[in-house]
């Protein structure tokens, strides 16, 4: 394809990258590397409907001039980045130094917030990937094999976890799991311990959070197996069958080389979804036990005053944890590519 | 010669259905006990006291008289007029969905046809570029888009949710495009056409396998958006999502916990004609072989 | 109760209003509302569309996240809004970024009718009208404390001692339970219970943190004794969880947000035994202190900066409709309201009582936020037993600092 006419054709997708998505990529990463102003701080009376109190109270004309001349804020480099919040250089360093055992280092590290989430976040990412793919591709190919009036319904009813929204999806299953509601019955049941709660612990935080993650996920590679499975060459399948491959040397030697772009697509996609867990923590309400890189920068921008610089540096540190995540991925993806471009 | 695979077809059948079958019930079940729950009155719904209350709707019967009640449906959609939430959305999806895919066709088919290291590039940008969470993407937006008036309109909200979504988008629809064989618009180009042309009249026909699922993704991703609604859109352009979580109450207030469980299960319903409505396409259409690899 | 009933309510205040408020004496000028989204904030905003008719036009946009909106839609200039409903946490980033103007000329103006105790003024100036009050409060069951022998509790002391009693007793094995939600919920508890213990939050004058000292760690300790009274899911439990708890009869005491009382007196989704019950009562004092262990706080309205003088007259004008006696005496149970002509329902009881106490408001200090944030977070590795007070407290003034330099407030 000429570049000219490349050009053409990419324009207007292009563009609204540029627009909606670089720009603001731009400004971000400028905002994680400054700080505010330094804030004029001036005690007032202030009187309401319970009384009067001497109380700290920004000067505001004083702070404007300073802001009027900056209006970035302070120059702080990388500061925001190493701060107690994200990466916590000083705290970690001290963390090693002070303790003998990796075990204390590491419950050291757990009490900071940026590893305290990138712990949840990572081991989400790499149970519930895997999970999603197989899950995906065993029910694309029992779906394959139903009758054909059957599997318009089915695909229907397998798409319900993905269509409800993960916000509300998630609240509808914490009711549901709650030690009173019908899940949280039905497992004091099945485990014989009346006192079980899904909410209190840890651990079952976790294991909760990563079975909805797969559930709601499943459906998406369900659609995308399915897609592929109808393209699966029907001869090469007879072929394997006159060789007298079973049905497991079917979908080992031929259906799953077949769907491997498929597979990469998917895992790049659910990689970098999973990284950004967010929906189920506030669903589940489980930010007690489980926070994510993107609950922080939620909990940053939803607070009482908003710190969008500290947001701004998580986000920066959560593209590039995606990048790191994926280069394996987009290695492959480079090598094929330049296979094909020869 | 006995055949290994017809030999072992009778098991592989039924643990391959039972298989399915136990994945409908999986699916479908939080779904089905939010459908029963939602005639209930909000005590059986969470059902603090006996989780039986929520199937026979004990307190339903003391509140209302009857064992099912409606009520939930009527506040959401007569009382809080959830139907203008439900038009907002049926906009913002149609036109999010039409122009994702136009541009994200155009897009795709260039990138999977150009072969130039660029392309190539271009690709990693836009997967970069999707790792951006997006909540950080929306505070950005606010202050320009109310300093230039675009802030609380439809328009603003699709653009926004075209763009963001365009790189999934592109990824996807280049994948497809890179199995439709080369053969076919390069013969056409030989034959005289221009790019576009060659696109025109042989691609378009053969890419609506590809195009409707990636359209199911588009469409599933603005249904469902709520960083990017909830943020831009004023209240009477609200949409599903930010109105269902509005019904919800905060910290202070008490909300109506029914009314957003009814109008979560009513959101579902025109997802269920719409997947019945082109499953015939989904499946029909993929089978067609239309790609190839 | 429930929206339906509130809103009923307003649509009548609407439909009475339309003869009421026939023209408020604005001529020109637009109005626009931006404000959080509850029936007794609903009832308001319809109380200032009544002023809309010739040339001026009232727009609202009531959305639970107006304050993520709020900052962005006043800094642009004009403004997108040209009033915004607040609360004495909202206010605070309006007023450090100059925001919003001081009303002294237009309640000179046009604010005869307002007492005193409306108004909210910093430094002398009035940033904001305030129209409805509310606070945590405790809240009993009758017929259990008196089942265990109990009196109703007036200290923290005394709940927990009633609590260990209920429990002995083979009433309720968890008969206690609060807004104890990691984040916001649990740090407005931590906040309550400190304040109660006479603590204060920064070094006078400064923005430096000074919680990690006696009153803040015998807070955490009543805390612990407290969620440890409360089911384990305690760290999951919002307003609407304990109160769902409370309605379904699970338990015998809780500490919740007075604007939940008209739900809990209603006679939707609990039984007549628990509702007859229900005391709505004064919050509790602690350790040996003579204010209750709450924070008062009030809704209120204030005027964009950056719009023309008569857009903020004439929204002034419109939002002193919205708060007028008349929807007030409409939407009575409502909120509990600091207009004139209020008459107090039996569901604000609590509040009332825990005002009168002398209650401390919600401090309105530019780096609260950075604290309540830092509290919400870093508590709850002690309150699961995994980490001690002195820690815990540690950690919520390491991230309460790293968050106040990036903020400017420290260096």
């Amino acid at each position: 394809m000429r570049h000219q006419t490349f050009f053409w054709f990419i324009l207007p997708s292009l563009a609204a990258m540029i627009l909606f998505i670089a720009l603001p990529l731009v400004s971000v990463v400028v905002q994680s590397l400054h700080i505010e102003h330094e804030q004029v701080i001036v005690t007032t009376e202030n009187c309401g409907p319970f009384g009067c109190t001497e109380e700290s109270t920004v000067d505001t004309e004083a702070t404007a001039q300073l802001r009027a001349k900056q209006p970035l804020g302070r120059f702080a480099g990388l500061s925001t980045y190493f701060d107690r919040g994200h990466l916590a250089s000083a705290e970690v360093s001290e963390a090693w130094q002070s303790n003998a055992t990796w075990g204390g280092f590491f419950a050291d590290l757990y009490n900071l917030p940026f590893y305290k989430a990138l712990s949840f976040t990572l081991t989400y990412t790499f149970l519930v990937t895997p999970l999603v793919i197989v899950l995906g591709l065993l029910i694309a190919l029992g779906v394959n094999r139903l009758k054909p009036v059957l599997k318009g319904p089915t695909i229907f009813v397998s798409l319900l976890p993905m269509i409800i929204t993960p916000l509300i999806g998630s609240l509808i299953l914490f009711w549901m799991i709650d030690a009173q509601g019908v899940i949280g019955k039905t497992l004091q049941w099945l485990f014989e311990d009346p006192e079980l709660s899904l909410k209190a612990s840890p651990v079952l935080t976790w294991i909760t959070l990563m079975v909805y993650g797969v559930w709601s996920s499943a459906p998406f590679a369900f659609v995308v197996f399915y897609a592929g499975l109808q393209t699966v060459n029907s001869d090469s399948l007879e072929a394997a069958m006159i060789d007298g491959a079973t049905r497991w040397q079917q979908i080992r030697y031929v259906v799953i080389p077949h769907l491997m772009p498929l597979v990469v697509f998917i895992s790049l996609i659910q990689l970098m979804d999973n990284f950004r867990v967010f929906e189920p923590i506030v669903g589940f309400s489980a930010e007690a036990n489980a926070t994510s890189l993107s609950y922080i920068i939620f909990a940053d921008m939803r607070s009482d005053i908003t710190r969008f610089n500290s947001a701004a540096a998580t986000s920066v540190l959560t593209v590039i944890g995606v990048a790191i995540l994926l280069a394996p991925v987009l290695l492959r993806t480079w090598r094929d590519f330049k296979g094909k471009a020869v | 010669m006995p055949n290994p695979a017809h030999r072992a077809s009778r098991s592989v059948v039924f643990f391959s259905s039972a298989f399915v079958l136990l994945w409908v019930i999986i699916a479908s079940f939080p779904f089905l006990w939010t459908l029963w729950g939602s005639f209930k009155v909000q005590a059986d719904f969470f059902s603090k006291a006996d989780w039986r209350y929520a199937l026979w709707g004990t307190r339903t019967l003391i509140e209302t008289g009857d064992t099912f009640t409606g009520a939930g449906y009527a506040g959401a959609w007569i009382q809080e007029e959830f139907w203008r939430a439900a038009i907002n959305t049926l906009v913002v999806v149609f036109f999010t969905v039409l122009i994702s895919l136009t541009l994200g066709t155009l897009g795709g088919y260039a990138l999977a046809r150009s072969g130039q290291k660029y392309a190539f590039w271009l690709l990693m940008i836009a997967l970069i570029f999707r790792a951006m969470p997006h909540i950080t993407l929306v505070s950005g937006y606010l202050l320009p888009f109310f300093e230039w008036n675009l802030w609380g309109h439809l328009p603003t909200s699709i653009i926004v949710l075209v763009a963001i979504n365009q790189p999934f988008t592109l990824w996807m629809l280049h994948s497809f495009f890179l199995n439709i064989p080369k053969d076919l618009d390069e013969s056409a180009k030989v034959d005289g056409c221009t790019q576009f042309q060659a696109f025109r009249h042989v691609i378009i026909p053969v890419m609506w396998p590809g195009v409707i699922t990636t359209g199911l993704f588009s469409f599933l991703l603005a249904y469902n958006d709520f960083a990017v609604t909830s943020m831009l859109l004023s209240e009477e352009n609200r949409t599903m999502v930010p109105a269902i979580y509005g019904f919800l109450g905060s910290t202070q207030e008490e909300g109506n916990v029914m009314f957003a469980v009814a109008a979560v299960v009513s959101a579902t319903a025109p997802l269920f004609v719409l997947v019945m409505f082109f499953q015939r396409q989904i499946v029909s259409g993929l089978t067609a072989g239309a790609v190839k690899g | 109760m429930s929206i339906t009933k509130l809103s009923m309510i307003s649509a009548t205040a609407v439909f009475l209003g339309s003869t009421a408020f026939a023209g408020c004496g604005i001529s020109s000028g637009n109005v626009s509302i931006l404000g959080n989204e509850f029936a007794a904030i609903q009832a308001v905003a319809d109380g200032a569309k009544q002023c809309a008719g010739d040339g001026v036009t009232v727009e609202s946009n009531l959305n639970k996240d107006y304050r993520e909106l709020q900052v962005a839609a006043l800094t642009a200039n004009p403004a997108q809004y040209s009033a915004v409903t607040t609360t004495n946490a909202a206010i605070v980033p309006l007023m450090s970024d100059g925001l919003i103007r001081p009303l002294d000329d237009l309640i000179a103006k046009h604010g005869q009718n307002l007492s005193k105790n409306q108004l909210i003024t910093v430094d002398g100036k009035v940033m904001a009208v305030a129209f409805m009050a509310n606070a945590q409060h405790l809240i009993v069951r009758k017929d259990i404390l008196e089942a265990a022998g109990l009196e109703v509790p007036t200290t923290y002391e005394e709940v927990v001692a009633a609590g260990a009693a209920i429990k002995e007793a083979g009433l309720m094995d968890h008969p206690f339970a609060t807004t104890s939600k990691t984040g916001w919920n649990l740090g407005e508890e931590f906040v309550n219970m400190y304040l109660g213990f006479g603590g204060e939050f920064f070094k006078p004058g400064t923005a430096e943190p000074s919680i990690n000292n006696e009153a803040g760690i015998a807070a955490l300790n009543m805390l612990k004794s407290l969620t440890e009274l409360s089911n384990p899911d305690f760290l999951t439990f919002d307003s609407n969880a304990v109160q769902a708890s409370w309605e379904a009869g699970d338990l015998a005491m809780a500490h919740l947000w007075g604007s939940r009382g008209t739900g809990l007196l209603d006679d939707e989704g609990s039984t007549p035994e628990v509702v007859s019950n229900t005391l709505l009562v004064s919050s509790p004092t602690v350790g040996g202190g003579d204010i209750p262990a709450s924070t008062l706080w009030w809704d209120g309205f204030a005027i964009a900066t950056n719009i023309s003088d008569a857009d903020a007259e004439a929204s002034f004008i419109a939002m002193m409709n919205g708060i007028s006696t008349d929807v007030v005496k409409a939407n009575n149970d409502a909120a509990v309201w600091l207009v004139e002509g209020y008459e107090p329902a039996p569901a604000s009881a609590g509040v009332f009582a825990t005002a009168a106490g002398k209650t401390k408001p919600y401090p309105m200090i530019p780096f609260m936020g950075l604290m309540h944030t830092a509290l919400g977070a870093e508590l709850t590795a002690f309150l699961q037993g995994s980490e001690s007070a002195e820690q815990a407290l540690a950690d919520t003034e390491a991230a309460y600092i790293s968050a106040a330099k990036e903020k400017g407030f420290l260096n």
